[in-house]
């Protein structure tokens, strides 16, 4: 396969970045995306040049490190994966592949394809978790059952993995897909419960001031969230929040 | 052998932890907020001992280089966690999987930190569903459990093909709440380079800020290593891509025994290599290995056919086919622990039954899962008669139901639908039962240095059993080292702050820009990713699945010819001063360089076959590993003497008082 | 409640709120439109209760106001908003790939349909106002059909109320069903409700054409 890819480059967070023309070949459709970028690199490198930076570390679709606007969309056109796990076959020989970092203020560009998403860790330590003591004198973890269902679902919450797609498919470059996604698994668990109403108060407050957009509806985060993260959570925290303003 | 002392309480050994820590120093909670920690590594291990530090109230630091602590490895492990909770009533117990883990590992491990491994495991389950991690559970809303490889009991817990995912996002929110308090500081995007010692004793590390390329000092109290293994010595593994040894490997270059480097995991289940291109191996889960069941053909002319495209799986007969688990291992099949159906896999694909077009792949086949799947399922659902294609489609939705995401990874990465044709699996590395050694107290031969999890050698011996990296890595972060790091940092309450504008702190941070600037200036033609994959064949050859004197000798050469080569011809562009990767990358492949060696020095020192060290002048006539408990029970730690070919080897022999040595049989 | 009023979730409630209460009003207006394609006279009296009722002229009329004023102002508000959080714009952005154009563009379509608002007040509350108080002509029950009849003859007029109809079904189309995932709805009824809400956005629009087509094509003859 021959490819023309087109990359944002950028040197650091105070640059002014632009777009790259790289021509590239022998592309095999077994390739991930990012062996294929991992190729260019290589030949970046062997002429002396700086290969293209960009955010990976599982490679198995699971950490969420790995991000990409891939042809205007987060991780590519393919569904439920992330960049990852995109592989060359979803694409056609002499395609134009246009290849952009996340966009939006709460995610700043670090380094070309990179940005910080550390905007994502603030909110939870805002309150993303249950005040528990970790020395291990907790109750029997069968003491208290749970209804499979809850279970389940607050499993389903919990598989987001933070990856930021659902901002960067958002065009508000909302949050809500991935706050209300934590939100909804403590609010899922009688564990959770306790702490419920403080816990999506400061999580709002948080993400609001993260500068990130406002939830219009649209549902593209659930389309492109790699983890097929419900809308039905941003209607729950968006529930939790309202009752919660109540009480609180 | 004087160096070595395990530090192993006296007593009974059901008695022994409970007795250490009733007999430990503490220190008061005044004074824990006057001593520092530095932590480095935030996956289970890590991440569980910063947080329960914090909230004891220690002042904590943590180092991690992904952008987030929520990213470490330790999320990509999926079948899940053993505990010895008894909950299925089928007979386990704390001692039984000691004796499993003990027996699983070949018979290298620590028998009292195995026990008490096995004691803690259910506080960890107990501790993770308070912390809200959603386990799976069954109809009546209690905790499920299914099996793994080398046990006949059902202990292990999951959360679907996500459990170590959902039990780091545990330890991370503990950390979160730490970090929301003040208590922990966290150092995201930020590689540990250095290991400091002031007076003999770690005070601190030198890390670079991957952002900016800035050379910190930081000083603490004690240092914590939660690192990690070192799989990606072999460049091609199921870690992650940045997962590295240099955290360990420096603290060996300052004094820390590293233990058993040749013990290393290769797992039986991972999609095999489909190029030149191939950056990582991807596993797929060893719980598969319930309902999938493994073979190839009978026949080398069907096996060949099958690999020139000419002949499909599916249409070979029963008959036709060799269930070689289920053939040589009727106790426990398909179940036998990785090391051993790694082996036989390799065995039959190297008497060139393979499968793919490599001939290094092998068939894990659901379809007789689906089919009893489905005729339950249409009794169940009141179905009378039910037809073939029913009893599919039912079956189908079972098996998606339990393992819906591994099976959609397969067919994204392989383009084969698993449902449908059998899935192609083939052994490859994915775990290091090697590490720094460690005492009972899990501290390293450095004073006020600790190692927790995988970057340890404590607890697997030389072979692992499935889902119990997780419980190692909880048990140690939340339950052991907070405890036993205080008995050490008692001693330390008058110290005050460890300032870091010292010489000792002087002198590692311009060995660490002296390292840094030695790899700019080599100036040459080869990139680092020339020599990781290099190395990594060398590794793979010669250091893998199973090895023999002659091979280790040439590996231990080529090892160090290639390391030398390295440092003359690797090429890295940009600077020190900014974001550089190839920089990092290089660092790293410098410590694995050095690292290999030893591997392949302690492997051809070994005259044994045990777990997943597999010496082919050692073994049985049927092939079995052939052990020799007379020489070679002793763990093997490693001192760093300048160049690896020059470590010196102190024996800690191991006792064995509460288990007979046997030959291990999963026949 | 401070932080309440600032949050991003309150303000989206003001605005399911807001255009809930819009959307019932629409069903209100349509009805009485209607009848004037079937009944002049039951026309004239809804009119004319609506126009000197004084709770409805001194209470509902200025909720109604408040109603839209506070829908377009926090919806130009929010869209300022949004457009900050991403303030570098992908080069290439397929956002036709995971959401519909509806939904992505509710800032047009509600643009549109205030712009055509500010026709409307002009062809009848402005005609209202200079009736009733400016001129202080008598009360006529009478008047409003042959009124709203004359409007319509112009045939640009008639054009210009279709498109907006249109618009107006588009931001329909997405706000109704929108409002209640905003506020925290989503359960099994959701699916009943986003069919409601179809029908909703074709029905009241389309009525509304009807209208305004039926009048055009039918004028008074004098």
């Amino acid at each position: 396969m021959k490819l023309l890819l087109k990359i944002w480059r950028q040197q650091n967070a105070s640059s002014k970045g632009k777009f790259v023309d790289y021509p590239i070949s022998g592309i095999e459709g077994d390739m991930s995306f990012l062996e294929m970028l991992d190729v260019l690199n290589q030949q970046l490198i062997d002429k002396g040049e700086e290969p293209v930076v960009f955010d990976h570390d599982c490679r198995e679709g699971i950490c969420g490190t790995c991000s990409l606007q891939i042809n205007g969309e987060p991780h590519g056109p393919d569904r439920l994966i992330t960049t990852c796990q995109l592989h060359m076959r979803m694409f056609k020989d002499g395609d134009t592949i246009v290849i952009e970092p996340f966009r939006a203020k709460a995610f700043p560009v670090i380094k070309d394809l990179m940005v910080d998403r550390s905007a994502f860790d603030r909110i939870q330590q805002a309150g993303g978790y249950i005040s528990v003591n970790t020395s291990g004198n907790t109750v029997d973890a069968n003491t208290i059952p749970i209804e499979k269902t809850k279970a389940d679902d607050a499993f389903n919450a919990a598989a987001c993995i933070g990856c930021g797609a659902c901002v960067a498919a958002c065009k508000n470059a909302s949050a809500m897909l991935f706050t209300s996604a934590k939100v909804s698994q403590f609010a899922l668990l009688p564990q959770g419960r306790v702490e419920a109403t403080q816990r999506v108060l400061s999580m709002v407050r948080q993400m609001d001031l993260e500068g990130f957009g406002n939830c219009t509806n649209t549902g593209a985060c659930e389309v492109e969230c790699p983890k097929g993260i419900s809308l039905e959570n941003i209607a729950r925290m968006n529930r939790e929040y309202l009752m919660a303003s109540v009480k609180g | 052998m004087g160096i070595l002392d395990s530090k192993v309480p006296s007593g009974p050994l059901a008695d022994k932890w409970t007795k250490h820590k009733n007999e430990i120093n503490l220190v008061n909670p005044a004074n824990k907020r006057n001593i520092d920690i530095i932590v480095v590594g935030t996956g289970l291990a890590g991440g569980a001992a910063a947080a329960t530090l914090a909230e004891l109230g220690y002042n904590v630091k943590t180092f991690c280089y992904q952008d987030s602590p929520r990213r470490a490895h330790s999320i990509a492990a999926q079948g899940g966690i053993n505990a010895a909770k008894n909950y299925q009533g089928d007979g386990d117990s704390p001692y039984r999987l000691f004796y499993d883990t003990v027996k699983g590992g070949d018979y290298r491990s620590r028998e009292a930190n195995v026990y008490r491994l096995a004691e803690e495991s259910v506080n960890i389950i107990d501790q993770c569903v308070a912390q809200g991690v959603p386990f799976a559970r069954e109809y009546g809303g209690m905790l499920d459990n299914r099996s793994f490889g080398g046990v006949l009991v059902s202990r292990t817990f999951y959360a679907k093909g996500q459990t170590g995912q959902q039990l780091l996002l545990g330890a991370y929110s503990a950390m979160n709440r730490q970090i929301n308090r003040g208590k922990i500081q966290a150092f995201n995007r930020h590689e540990m380079l250095d290991i400091v010692l002031v007076d003999g004793k770690a005070r601190g590390i030198i890390a670079r800020d991957m952002v900016t390329g800035e050379i910190e000092r930081h000083g603490a109290h004690a240092v914590v290593l939660a690192t990690g293994g070192y799989g990606n010595v072999f460049y091609l593994s199921t870690n992650a891509m940045g997962s590295n040894v240099t955290a360990a490997w420096r603290a060996h270059r300052r004094g820390a025994f590293f233990a058993n480097p040749c013990f290393t995991q290769i797992h039986p289940t991972c999609i095999p290599v489909s190029g030149d291109h191939q950056s990582k191996l991807t596993l797929m889960s060893e719980s598969l290995r319930n309902d999938g069941r493994i073979w190839v053909p009978r026949r080398l002319e069907d096996a060949k056919a099958i690999r020139e495209g000419k002949l499909k799986p599916t249409q070979l007969k029963e008959e036709d086919r060799d269930y070689y688990l289920e053939r040589r291992y009727p106790a426990f099949g398909n179940l036998v622990p990785r090391d051993v159906a790694s082996r036989a896999a390799k065995e039959r694909c190297d008497a060139g039954f393979g499968v793919n077009k490599t001939g290094e792949a092998v068939y894990l086949d659901f379809s007789a899962a689906i089919q009893r799947y489905g005729k339950e399922k249409a009794l169940t659902s009141g179905l009378k008669d039910p037809d073939g294609e029913t009893i599919t489609r039912l079956g189908e939705e079972v098996v998606e139901a339990k393992y819906g995401n591994l099976f959609q990874m397969y067919e994204k990465i392989v383009d084969e639908n698993p449902y449908k044709t059998p899935m192609m699996i083939y052994p490859a590395v994915h775990y290091t039962m090697g590490g720094l050694w460690v005492d009972y107290n899990l501290q390293t031969t450095i004073p006020g240095c600790y190692c927790a999890g995988e970057a340890n050698f404590s607890d697997h011996g030389a072979n692992r059993l499935g889902a119990s990296a997780l419980m190692q890595g909880l048990a140690d972060g939340y339950f052991v080292l907070p405890y036993t790091i205080g008995d050490y940092l008692s001693k330390d309450i008058r110290t005050g702050k460890i300032a870091t504008d010292t010489e000792a702190f002087d002198k590692a941070e311009a060995d660490v820009r002296g390292r840094l600037q030695q790899l700019l200036n080599a100036r040459g033609d080869k990139s680092v990713d020339y020599f990781h994959k290099k190395l990594g064949k060398i590794m793979w050859d010669k250091c893998g699945m199973s090895r023999n004197a002659e091979g280790l000798k040439e590996a231990i050469e080529e090892i160090a010819a290639l390391r030398k080569e390295f440092y003359a011809n690797v090429r890295i562009p940009g600077g020190m001063d900014e974001m550089n990767t190839e920089l990092e990358k290089a660092f790293r492949v410098a410590d694995f360089l050095e690292l290999g060696e030893l591997f392949a020095k302690d492997g051809l020192h070994r005259k044994e076959s045990c777990g997943g060290h597999f010496r082919e002048e050692y073994q049985t006539e049927d092939g079995e590993a052939l052990r020799d408990d007379k020489n070679f029970k002793y763990v093997a730690s490693w001192e760093y003497k300048g160049e690896p070919k020059d470590a010196v080897l102190h024996k800690e022999d191991l006792v064995f008082e509460n288990i007979e040595l046997k030959t291990r049989s999963y026949k | 409640m401070s932080g309440f009023a600032k949050s991003s979730i309150a303000r989206k409630v003001v605005m399911a709120l807001s255009g809930l209460f819009l959307v019932i009003f629409l069903a209100l207006h349509v009805t009485i439109n209607f009848t004037s394609v079937l009944s002049p006279d039951t026309f004239n009296a809804w009119s004319h209760f609506m126009g000197y009722n004084l709770l409805v002229q001194y209470l509902m009329q200025p909720i109604l106001v408040a109603g839209v004023v506070v829908h377009f102002v926090m919806g130009i508000a929010l869209e300022i908003q949004n457009r900050q959080a991403r303030s570098i714009r992908y080069a290439r952005y397929n956002g036709g790939a995971n959401a519909p154009w509806v939904s992505r563009n509710m800032i047009i379509t509600g643009l549109v349909v205030l712009a055509f608002l500010g026709l409307h007040m002009y062809d009848f509350w402005a005609h209202e106002m200079v009736y009733k108080y400016l001129e202080a002509n008598p009360e006529d029950p009478t008047r409003y059909y042959g009124e709203t009849v004359e409007k319509f003859h112009p045939i640009w007029r008639t054009g210009l109320y279709v498109v907006a109809f249109v618009l107006l079904a588009l931001h329909l189309w997405h706000g109704f069903a929108s409002s209640f995932q905003t506020m925290g709805i989503n359960n099994k009824y959701s699916a009943a409700i986003r069919s409601f809400t179809r029908l909703y956005a074709i029905v009241v629009p389309l009525l509304f054409i009807i209208v305004a087509l039926y009048h055009h094509f039918n004028p008074i003859t004098h």
